[in-house]
């Protein structure tokens, strides 16, 4: 019999039940919530008189509404100008009470948008099983946890069973391998791999990421990878348990500690797909021909590197991608064959679930160093993952570097990303954004967002267009528009 | 949740691939703490020539006149009909509600995202999946004929065309048996309650740093 993949043993370990039809009933060891997918969730608990079945199982804090300027920061839920957002803050904070759920509420030093709070306190462990009422919660699996995204639906019945009903997934393997090149990053490597595979290239899967250059990367890095499985349609990404898993997890509030870490970390190191295990599809990459990406499209999937161009619908393969190609060339106002360095920004942003914490905000900070933003740019913005992000990065002084280079220092949550509070883009304006999604309106309506690396975010703000961030110093710097 | 049978209605073509949940339904409207009244902002920005706020008055805003769902032919669908990968994006259930709250009961394309045919049955919207070339066909006749409807019939797992065509579709049974029900999910598992109890168990058994009361003491 063929050994099992690291997502067959996360599966196994957690299956409560399997139905004939193979419909299972699956474990869940923490949920995660939010202010915007959970509220309904509660709501149903309430109409049926039902309790949260296992309290320290939850965690939330709220994130996607929360405004991130000072000013209305220093005032609590109160300073939330948007009264709309302001109602939906104030009843994840009072559903967190009202059932005794830990949250981290707006001013706690460790609010934060929750993929970034979860490993940041150790509330994600190897070998658990991870839900949060949004995609984004494949992040996670980059500590060998079988996490994904979920509906609100489902959301209450974590909470009133502490299960999820579910079907196996199929396994997929991305291996990339070899080193990748000064200036290439975690996000390029995903970037990369979603142009490759497409953006339902993993729909039904959970895929593995494996190969030398996933190994070398960081635990931030990977949360990088692993965040965005679900750009490429997967709802799972997972990379297997190693020493940069465990060194990262020591010491962390939510951890184990004393003797139970030592028979923690003896339990993780089994979170690995057996030598013998065999995966349903496999995808493989060279880490030394990615260079830097960005996106040009209205889709993760429309991804090119920096020396690229736009391409022409005129040579797309079918006539629903050509479709898709006119439309989104017409939505982002770009021509065919543009050279991706001649596409002007008006806004930057850092931040997000991919790429706000410390390591993403230290490359970005070294590229913006003893720099100035273009006078092109009208807002380049730099939105930490967390309080506790923004601690670090002005203990190191990285914010005296941006706000020198002309760049705003903001207060934690998901802004941006998808412009749920006040921080969007005007019709029209392009973006060089470290989020995860080009969607149309996804960063405001009619605005143009181009999905990069936190490096590479830099290096367009001082340019103001697109630059190879590996050759930033042999740009000239854009003039006065 | 409500019961689906059989619907027969009339189809609506949106012929794009990967429309996405930020399409289906934007951002700002996620700000709701209800699951109702998402309809009137169902594509929004396809929808409408102005940008779309929670709590407007719709009725008074300008619509975009060539999107097929304002065209005089298309009102009163219950059948929409799309291109691959449907509903890809963000977990948001605000999908499927504006879905159903708009007056759709059924969505038919080659293929979906994950996370949103989770969320769809959840809320007894059903999912057709039927292979490219009969969506195809599908948008040919549709866009041929006004007033086109189509029969579906989940029980026997068939999509009818006006001239008697027969498609079979794959639905998986437990779905299946929950949407003609009309069953709710957590009433369901929570019939498993022992079962889950002793897996509880046996997990912080093997694994007590899994839970936290455990893992701090």
């Amino acid at each position: 019999m063929a050994g099992q993949t690291l997502y067959d043993k996360l599966w196994s370990q957690h299956l409560v039940k399997e139905r004939d039809d193979g419909t299972a009933l699956i474990y869940i060891d923490r949920q995660l919530l939010h202010e915007v997918t959970s509220p309904q969730a509660f709501e149903g608990l309430r109409l049926a008189g039902r309790k949260p079945w296992r309290l320290d199982a939850n965690l939330a804090t709220p994130d996607h509404n929360v405004p991130t300027t000072l000013k209305e920061r220093a005032e609590g839920n109160a300073g939330i100008k948007d009264p709309v957002s302001l109602i939906q803050v104030q009843t994840l904070d009072d559903n967190c009470v009202e059932f005794g759920i830990e949250e981290f509420k707006i001013n706690d030093p460790r609010q934060g948008i929750v993929h970034v709070v979860g490993p940041e306190q150790g509330a994600t462990l190897p070998g658990m099983t991870v839900v949060c009422g949004d995609s984004h919660t494949a992040t996670h699996g980059a500590f060998a946890a079988l996490a994904h995204g979920i509906g609100t639906s489902e959301v209450e019945h974590v909470l009133a069973t502490q299960c999820l009903l579910a079907q196996k997934m199929k396994n997929m393997q991305v291996r990339v391998e070899g080193k990748l090149g000064a200036g290439v990053t975690a996000k390029d490597v995903v970037l990369a791999i979603i142009g490759k595979i497409g953006t339902a290239g993993g729909t039904g899967y959970a895929i593995e990421f494996a190969g030398s250059a996933i190994r070398d990367l960081s635990m931030e890095g990977r949360m990088t990878v692993c965040n965005m499985a679900i750009e490429a349609g997967a709802r799972v990404g997972l990379i297997a348990v190693d020493e940069t898993t465990i060194d990262y997890l020591g010491n962390r509030p939510f951890a184990p500690s004393g003797e139970l870490w030592g028979a923690a970390v003896a339990d993780w190191r089994n979170l690995v797909s057996d030598s013998d295990a065999v995966f349903d599809k496999v995808v493989e990459l060279d880490a030394a021909e990615i260079e830097p990406q960005v996106s040009w499209g209205t889709s993760p999937e429309m991804v090119t590197g920096i020396s690229g161009e736009v391409p022409d619908p005129a040579e797309a393969g079918d006539d629903t991608v050509r479709r898709g190609y006119t439309r989104a060339l017409e939505y982002m106002g770009l021509k065919p064959r543009q050279k991706i360095t001649d596409i002007r920004l008006d806004k930057v942003f850092i931040g997000s679930c991919t790429n706000s914490r410390i390591e993403d905000l230290r490359e970005a900070a070294k590229v913006a160093r003893g720099k100035k933003v273009a006078d092109s740019i009208q807002l380049a913005m730099v939105v930490p993952g967390s309080g506790l992000v923004k601690r670090q990065a002005e203990a190191e002084g990285l914010d005296k570097i941006f706000i020198e280079a002309g760049f705003e220092w903001r207060e934690p949550g998901c802004s941006m990303c998808l412009a749920m509070n006040a921080d969007k883009l005007g019709a029209g304006e392009h973006c060089a954004s470290t989020s995860n999604r080009n969607f149309e309106g996804r960063q405001g309506y009619g605005g143009r967002t181009h999905l990069v690396s936190p490096a590479m975010a830099a290096a367009a703000a001082i340019a103001g267009h697109f630059v190879d961030v590996r050759r930033l110093d042999d740009q000239p710097v854009a003039e006065e528009a | 949740m409500n019961k689906f049978e059989r619907t027969e209605g009339l189809v609506a073509p949106l012929d794009r691939a990967n429309v996405d949940t930020d399409l289906i339904i934007p951002k700002q409207f996620l700000k709701s703490i209800k699951r109702t009244g998402f309809g009137v902002n169902l594509f929004d920005e396809l929808r409408y020539l102005d940008e779309g706020q929670p709590g407007q008055d719709c009725s008074q805003r300008p619509v975009n006149p060539d999107f097929v769902l304002n065209q005089a032919r298309y009102q009163g669908a219950s059948i929409l009909l799309t291109r691959r990968n449907f509903g890809c994006g963000s977990s948001r259930e605000h999908a499927p509600w504006a879905l159903e709250d708009f007056g759709f009961r059924v969505v038919i394309a080659p293929s979906f995202a994950d996370i949103f045919y989770n969320n769809a049955f959840k809320n007894g919207l059903l999912l057709v999946t039927l292979g490219e070339e009969t969506i195809d066909r599908l948008f040919a006749e549709v866009e041929a004929s006004e007033g086109y409807r189509l029969d579906v019939d989940l029980e026997n797992q068939r999509v009818i065309t006006p001239s008697g065509e027969i498609f079979e579709f794959e639905v998986d049974g437990f779905r299946k048996h929950c949407l003609l029900e009309g069953l709710d999910d957590i009433g369901l598992t929570l019939k498993d309650e022992d079962a889950i109890r002793a897996f509880e168990q046996r997990h912080r058994a093997a694994r007590p740093w899994l839970f936290r009361d455990s893992a701090q003491a």
